[in-house]
């Protein structure tokens, strides 16, 4: 049992838990932040994907105790109470979920991958960087138009604030 | 996963000292494949040696030729590394290969190597590259280090602290993904060097990362896509399972091989 | 159409709390006191249980309970049923083998569940569970269809000699025998259908609340019907009288057919819940899943199509071996049946066809219906056939189609259905327009010389959707009626809610449904809330499946509207002194026609609750409730085409075209209908291309239990697909909808693989068409 403080979504909590506590169980049950999903065991489905130190990283494989001390944001800490994320907005617009499921992880994933890549996103780019991401629903078709739409949305923001 | 009890290591010598003190426990880097493992209950250390907050593991250093990758480096670093993209871009690209990018954001270099899974991609350039693994107490040849399947030269409680190697004239790697879980069905790196040519081969082999005489042979005499095309890969001393039979392997070998040669230009 | 009214491509309204982690799955479900369960599983594919020791695993820590299926039965809790009556050719019923939610003398399958452990954590539950002791006595085991069928393999359930659960047939033999005899081509060949796991990315989860003092359960449950769940565990499994029995399946993270049913979990969970004395929960983990969730497919068949000098179909002859699994599933028995069979005639008129079927346990999951259910099984039999047959005839694809199309109106087949509208030349003319496949040839070339091997194939699919009229279905065993209902619920300000026995688990039915009020009612779709989920809150209903939602969930939702409507004229008559056959709705206003006399909506809706001024005799009130029981099937049809380009090297196939052309009749929201379509194909492609349940044939081992091993479709295995509509609206229920649900995965499987034999030049491919298996196809044919 050890003590685990980290910063989530911008408040700092501290919680109680087990050594073996995974952070997605952390956020989860401990924090009562249910929009972080668990949809395999194998590191590969993606619906954990949280933000951990400014990085897309699995919540599902990491301990809590390694995140320890880091800044994590989770798909409810993306935008302000009642705003969305120009990627969620996208994401809504083009109709890129359904069940729901997977969407937190495809959210934060595009998020990351717009960051990491400047504005620099073709189709292929989009569909070879949601390899960690697993959709049931969508076939993806709508999640990549969503994606580059929401990165042609955020470059034009960027270029209109230069 | 089973109970286990976390440490922090803050150094290398404090992390050798915390291993030293806990006789089932583990290293812990980026946890992409021990943590798995582990939720599989397949793996139960007792203890957990977290390497990931020791600066000294971190970073890629190039000094002319030399390139030195810290073992706590993940491959994201690695293959975003613009230094060491103008000396060696077959590692960068190969580092951009593994997992997704989120698994490339915690794993690491280290991890890998000392995993040794038969189907992980940085032991083919380690082979490959010739490089030196280096540990908390010696170096090792690649050559040395990778014994067999989930195999390394690591002794209990050794540590992979970094890997050198000197960069090739040439390398490419080239890989064919499982389309279950994208490990290596078969991934073929090939690097001309000034001493000859180096082929590793990973994913197929029936003992895990091996290298290829013929080719390197025929790669050395002739640096050519079509120079693999003569040479014998044997189905026998290869992996088998639902996904690809030894013949179908002993095929990517060489087909992978033929396009690392083209990737490596 | 409006601009949120039938037509109109709304956004989402549910997409807010998806999109900001607020949505409310059951694993997000969490109540004062709630402990956690493990279920003790068989690591054996067949296994006697001598005993269970649990006394070392009651001593772990955070223990509260370890529960068998001896304690289970003594507390009177029934076996699972399959609730498909089917007869064999002999007149005998099927054979139903015992399924006990907990087994506890034999257990048929690995991941048969023998325990449930409830502890305070789900890891201190999980440490429990591996230290119970189970003395199995390992049997021989098979997991195959047709080796099930032989002489010499393990006898699986004493009630089914032979493994045998049915041998069922439809049609005429003897005619069609004739008619092939006398053929002038006869193409033969043999279908292999692949065995599949749904895989939604939620995976299934339960959380069972009993409460002593009102002695009354309440369970949380990832299902699609949440209504029929009740019903079963009250009428069948005993666990409680549905009065005191509340079922919620709220957000619901995708099903695809594996949530209709109810699985031991749910049962043991409220069960246990009682005898533990608090709330328990258990979320299945992915090798769960796999091992338990009910697998889709899983058919062997031989086909026989006879063709006259014309070209023209005279006879088709089915022979199918239809694997269920080590039990029989709720609605196992009805999909290689009736939901199968029964299209065989495809999109074609074919005057003779006799299938027969034989149904078969083995020591493998469940099989049950999985998006198409059945239908992509028929598709894909005849799709394959008809292809082989074009190039054994020498003729190309479309003409050997065009040559056999139904062109009038209603159709009836030799096979029970009656198509009621259609039209199958609109979507393969634009689906080879769309594809170019004129151009195809030039294509080809080009990639020959960059040393690929490119291919096209189409496949033209029909299916029977909006499941189903009752009184037929009921003739042809089911145990239920698949009629749906709804209540529209006018507040006294004029918002509504509707409350449908549909469930939506990613359909989207909150924008849907609301677009279809809005259309009616001219009022805003956000005035309009959909309930559905809560057994509690809403009336019987029958959920989601078969791609009903629309054209049976609406329908029942119009008959709802038209009561409302005709009680609000009635309402606006009296309060514009008109006579209300005068009155009109319009953008949320009631009009006496021919004047400028109005009033509002909202106004009624007060009118109606105030009740200070109602027509004589009128009852108080805006609410009216509506059962629709829909008179025919509906029935979707399409045209899909694929382009793929092989690698010689390596077998990968890459997809470089995908164009599909559907028939839905009249569509609602034509974006939510191309979202159906696209996750449609994307499962159809990985059928055709990926994924394939295997077991190992002599242990009965899951070889493929993880995302390791069992190949998902991933976002660069797939291309943007190109859609377009063909409607010929539904003469069959109010509102012209036919159901989109599952085309994609019936239509799309022998696109792929017709597309992938003919650029390697072979009839004989089987699915999923992985690379190892193109390049071993494409040895074998140098």
């Amino acid at each position: 049992m050890a003590k685990v403080t980290l910063t989530v979504n911008g408040r700092r909590v501290s919680e109680d838990c087990d050594d073996r506590m995974l952070l997605v169980h952390f956020i989860r049950d401990k924090l009562g932040l249910t929009g972080t999903h668990v949809g395999c065991d194998t590191t590969q489905c993606g619906t954990c994907v949280v933000h951990m130190d400014g990085r897309s990283v699995k919540s599902c494989s990491v301990l809590a105790v390694q995140a320890a001390g880091s800044d994590v944001t989770t798909i409810e800490g993306l935008a302000a109470q009642g705003d969305l994320h120009p990627v969620q907005a996208a994401f809504k617009e083009h109709h890129g979920l359904q069940c729901g499921f997977c969407t937190p992880g495809m959210v934060m994933t595009a998020v990351d991958m717009i960051h990491r890549h400047g504005g620099q996103l073709d189709e292929a780019t989009v569909r070879h960087e949601l390899e960690g991401n697993i959709c049931r629903c969508t076939g993806y078709h709508n999640i990549v138009k969503a994606v580059l739409a929401a990165n042609a949305d955020m470059q034009a923001g960027r270029e209109a604030a230069e | 996963m089973y109970a286990t009890s976390y440490h922090r290591a803050s150094s290398v010598e404090d992390a050798v000292k915390l291993r030293g003190e806990h006789e089932e426990g583990r290293y812990l880097s980026g946890g992409m494949t021990l943590i798995a493992t582990m939720k599989q209950r397949l793996a139960a250390p007792s203890d957990l040696i977290d390497l990931r907050h020791i600066p000294d593991l971190k970073g890629v250093s190039v000094d002319g030729r030399n390139v030195r990758i810290g073992a706590g480096t993940p491959h994201a670093d690695v293959a975003g590394s613009s230094m060491l993209r103008s000396v060696c871009p077959a590692i960068c690209a190969l580092a951009g290969m593994i997992g997704d990018p989120h698994v490339r954001h915690m794993g690491t270099i280290g991890g890998s190597i000392a995993n040794n899974d038969p189907a992980a991609d940085y032991p083919a350039a380690m082979l490959g590259l010739g490089a030196t693994i280096i540990t908390d107490r010696r170096w090792l040849a690649a050559d040395d280090f990778f014994t067999g399947m989930f195999e390394t030269a690591l002794e209990e409680g050794e540590m992979v602290t970094a890997v050198t190697f000197e960069a090739p004239e040439k390398a490419g790697y080239a890989k064919f993904a499982n389309p279950a879980s994208r490990y290596a069905l078969t991934g073929v790196f090939v690097a001309k060097r000034g001493d000859g040519v180096r082929v590793a081969v990973t994913g197929a082999g029936a003992d895990g990362v091996f290298r290829h005489a013929g080719m390197e042979a025929a790669l050395a005499e002739t640096w050519s896509p079509d120079s693999v095309a003569g040479t014998e890969v044997a189905p026998a001393d290869l992996l088998s399972d639902m996904h690809a039979s030894p013949d179908y392997r002993a095929n990517l070998v060489k087909v992978m091989a033929k396009r690392a040669v083209m990737a490596a230009g | 159409m409006g601009v949120e009214g039938i037509g109109a491509r709304v956004t989402r309204k549910e997409d807010k709390r998806f999109l900001t982690g607020k949505g409310r799955y059951t694993d997000d479900m969490s109540v004062p006191g709630m402990k956690h369960a493990c279920f003790v599983r068989s690591p054996y594919a067949h296994a006697r249980i001598r005993g269970m020791d649990t006394t070392a695993a009651r001593e772990m820590p955070g223990v509260i309970g370890i529960l068998d299926g001896r304690q289970l039965q003594a507390d009177g809790i029934g076996n699972l049923i399959c609730g498909w009556m089917i007869h064999s050719k002999d007149g005998s019923p099927m054979k139903m083998g015992a399924w006990r939610p907990l087994a506890y003398e034999t257990v048929r399958y690995v991941g048969d569940a023998v325990a449930i452990v409830v502890a305070d954590t789900y890891a201190e539950a999980r440490d429990a569970a591996e230290a119970v002791t189970v003395d199995y006595e390992e049997l021989p085991a098979v997991t195959e269809a047709v080796s099930a069928l032989q002489a010499e393999a393990p006898q699986i359930h004493p009630e089914a000699p032979g493994n045998l659960i049915f041998d069922w047939q439809i049609g005429d033999p003897e005619a069609t025998d004739r008619a092939i005899a006398s053929a002038a081509h006869v193409t033969e060949i043999k279908i292999h259908n692949n065995r599949l796991s749904p895989n939604p990315m939620e995976p299934r989860s339960t959380l069972g609340i009993y409460d002593a003092a009102e002695e009354h359960y309440t369970c949380y449950t990832t299902s699609q019907n949440p209504h029929v769940a009740r019903l079963v565990m009250s009428a069948f499994y005993n666990v409680a009288p549905e009065n005191k029995l509340r079922v919620i399946a709220p957000d619901v993270g995708g099903g695809f057919g594996s949530k209709i049913y109810i699985y031991p979990e749910e049962i043991v969970c409220l069960w246990a819940s009682k005898k533990t004395g608090v709330p328990v929960k258990w979320t299945s983990d992915r090798t769960e899943a796999f091992l338990t969730d009910a697998h889709g497919r899983d058919h062997v068949s031989t086909v026989k199509m006879g063709f006259d000098a014309d070209h023209r179909i005279v006879g088709l002859k089915v022979d199918t071996i239809a694997n269920l699994g080590a039990y029989m599933s709720l609605f196992s028995s009805a999909v290689p049946t009736y939901l199968y069979a029964t299209l065989l005639s495809g999109q074609y008129a074919i005057p003779a066809i006799h299938a027969n079927v034989r149904t078969v346990y083995t020591n493998t999951v469940p099989v049950d219906a999985y998006r198409g259910a059945g239908r992509p099984e028929a598709t894909y039999l005849l799709e394959r056939t008809m292809e082989t047959a074009a190039r054994e005839l020498g003729l190309s694809p479309a003409e050997l189609r065009r040559k056999n199309f139904i062109r009038s109106f209603p159709y009836q087949t030799p096979v029970i259905m009656n198509y009621d509208a259609g039209d199958y030349e609109a979507s393969l003319s634009a689906a080879m327009q769309a594809a170019d496949w004129d151009g195809f040839p030039a294509r080809k070339a080009e990639a020959a010389e960059r040393g690929k091997k490119r291919g096209i194939g189409m496949s033209c699919y029909i299916e029977a959707c909006g499941i189903a009229p009752s009184a037929a279905v009921g003739s042809l065993g089911a145990g239920v009626g698949l009629w749906e209902s709804a209540e529209v619920r006018v507040n006294a300000v004029g918002t509504i809610e509707v409350l449908t026995g549909s469930h939506s688990h990613g359909q989207g039915h909150e924008t849907t449904f609301a677009q279809l009020v809005a259309e009616r009612l001219g009022v805003p779709i956000d005035s309009v809330n959909i309930v559905h989920g809560d057994t509690d809150k809403v009336q019987m209903g029958m959920g989601t499946y078969g791609s009903r939602s629309g054209a049976v969930g609406m329908s029942a939702v119009v008959k709802a509207l038209d009561k409302v409507e005709a009680k609000a004229k009635k309402i606006a008559a009296h309060m514009m002194e008109a006579d209300e056959n005068d009155i009109v709705i319009e953008n949320g206003e009631l009009k006496v026609a021919g004047t400028d006399k109005t009033v509002p909506w909202f106004q009624v809706a007060l009118s109606a609750y105030t009740a200070h001024n109602l027509p004589a005799g009128m009852e108080p009130g805006l609410k009216e409730t509506a059962f629709y029981d829909p008179a025919n099937f509906t029935f979707p049809a399409g045209c899909y085409i694929a382009e793929v380009e092989v690698d010689p090297e390596t077998g990968k196939t890459q997809i470089v075209q995908f164009v599909a052309a559907d028939d839905f009749g009249n569509i609602i929201n034509p974006m939510i209908v191309e979202g159906q379509v696209h996750g449609g194909l994307a499962q159809g492609i990985g059928q055709a291309l990926l994924e394939e349940v295997r077991y190992d044939p002599e242990s009965g081992q899951l070889l493929t239990a993880s995302y390791m091993d069992y190949a998902m479709p991933r976002a660069d295995d797939l291309p943007s697909f190109d859609l377009s509509h063909q409607n010929t609206p539904c003469p069959s229920n109010p509102l012209g909808i036919k159901g989109c649900g599952e085309a994609g995965a019936i239509g799309s499987p022998p696109a792929l693989i017709n597309a992938i034999t003919d650029a390697i030049g072979t009839n004989d491919l089987t699915m999923p068409a992985t690379p190892m298996k193109v390049w071993l196809a494409m040895q074998a044919n140098h």
